[in-house]
């Protein structure tokens, strides 16, 4: 366990064409309470559109909110995405309406976590902690 | 120097996306390899680059006019660098950076580097490390840079040190708070800018401005005061001609370099006091007492610098965050 010194960046990114952000929001405003840097895109935003900005903005994770129905193909898009642009080592969560079938197909694309409603804030905010503490001690052993 | 700096420099000669994060990251964090980093950038390509600051009070338009600057220097074929400042809550140390989501039209443009930043609990509109993230950004060759600051109020200045030119934007409608700015950064900015000029009370704005910046007018026969609707690129082409025509006569005036040595001297200063920070926190934990600050500032002083020792052993132990 590495001593945290610096506050964690995280980028909260919206894919696809669905606006209703409250999740998205909520969740940003909830890390920036627990001392987390937010980078918020805003809504409809693509998967190489968010994956260009994570790398540029050298965020810790990144987290993804749908709740359209898109997520099969938007989240693991923006995995890839990050791949491609040499960020595969940034973990991607995601959150919004996702039914239980699709959770294991996510993490099997190399998602890091899958959140639903009705998740109580802490256990994401948990979350998000130990996935960038996992992405920092990767770079330390750089 | 160390196997890491050297791929993050190769990585910045490069334009390598990951690496100029990673390196901005770096001096932002005081990694280890900030300081290698920052003795081995390029010098030329620092002394080339044109700053520009951009700043004003919140929901001025400053993001937007941003994102219609990118728009008209990217059809120069210009390499824009972004830092876009955000406060951090002094609260949680956290902070929501969303200047970006008026930028998002620029995101697959690789030739657009932007990069947010909170203020980290410094004050004065800017954070520690923009200086550094501007070396990074010219050193990975953006040509023109911009700084976009905190929302302002009246004393929020350091903006000034570290932009060759300084944009103050303004908008019809914010009243007496525009009366309250007169005496701070009005005076020093180069240019202002009135922005959603569209709106009633634009032209009133404008004559007041003009009346304050006439003196500066004078001095080179240069615009200082223009009108733009950022939302719709109107007015930036003037503004951009406007800024190029003024960073020659800084340039051929020698004004510039006067302004970037001023402003190195300064940034010299704050990390002196950030570095040596450490030191006399722990030399107030050792001595508390509730004598005036002012006399016990003086008094800790004094006994550093006469148990030199002590001081050198504590200082290089703290001081090895700084490496």
């Amino acid at each position: 366990m590495t001593v945290k010194k610096t506050p964690y960046r995280v980028l909260i990114g919206k894919p696809g064409l669905d606006g209703h952000d409250r999740g998205a929001k909520f969740i940003a405003r909830a890390l920036r309470d627990e001392g987390f840097e937010v980078i918020y895109t805003g809504i409809r935003r693509t998967a190489a559109e968010i994956a260009a900005t994570a790398i540029q903005e050298d965020v810790d994770v990144v987290g993804l909110s749908s709740l359209s129905g898109a997520h099969l193909r938007l989240f693991p898009e923006v995995v890839n995405e990050l791949k491609k642009r040499g960020g595969a080592d940034i973990p991607v969560l995601g959150g919004g309406v996702i039914p239980e079938e699709d959770i294991q197909l996510l993490l099997g694309d190399g998602l890091n976590a899958i959140f639903t409603p009705g998740t109580p804030a802490s256990t994401i905010i948990r979350s998000f902690t130990e996935a960038c503490q996992q992405h920092r001690n990767h770079d330390a052993q750089q | 120097m160390t196997p890491n700096s050297k791929t993050l420099l190769a990585g910045l000669k490069n334009h390598d996306p990951r690496a100029i994060g990673r390196a901005i990251s770096a001096v932002e964090n005081n990694g280890d390899v900030a300081a290698d980093l920052l003795a081995a950038l390029d010098q030329d390509l620092i002394n080339k680059v044109l700053v520009l600051g951009i700043t004003g009070p919140p929901g001025a338009g400053k993001s937007t006019l941003t994102s219609s600057l990118i728009t008209t220097l990217r059809r120069q074929n210009k390499r824009v660098g972004i830092i876009a400042v955000d406060p951090s809550s002094p609260i949680s140390g956290g902070a929501i950076l969303g200047d970006r989501i008026r930028m998002m039209d620029h995101a697959l443009d690789s030739d657009v580097v932007v990069r947010s930043m909170a203020t980290r609990g410094r004050l004065g509109g800017l954070c520690a490390s923009a200086g550094a993230a501007v070396r990074i950004m010219a050193a990975a060759g953006c040509e023109t840079i911009i700084i976009e600051t905190v929302g302002v109020g009246q004393s929020e200045m350091d903006i000034i040190r570290l932009a060759d030119i300084t944009l103050m934007v303004l908008a019809p409608g914010f009243g007496d708070d525009i009366q309250a700015m007169k005496a701070g950064l009005l005076e020093v900015a180069d240019f202002l800018v009135v922005n959603k000029s569209d709106l009633p009370g634009a032209e009133a704005l404008c004559m007041d401005m003009e009346h304050i910046f006439s003196s500066k007018q004078e001095e080179n026969g240069i615009a200082r005061v223009l009108q733009t609707v950022a939302s719709e690129d109107k007015g930036i082409n003037e503004l951009l001609a406007g800024v190029d025509t003024f960073a020659h006569y800084l340039e051929t005036s020698g004004i510039k370099e006067k302004r970037r040595g001023k402003a190195l001297d300064a940034e010299t200063l704050d990390w002196i006091i950030e570095m040596l920070r450490p030191c006399f926190v722990q030399a107030m934990k050792d001595d508390p007492c509730n004598k005036d600050p002012r006399i016990r500032a003086k008094k800790l002083i004094n006994t550093i610098l006469a148990s030199q020792d002590s001081f050198n052993n504590n200082f290089k132990k703290r001081h090895r965050e700084y490496k």
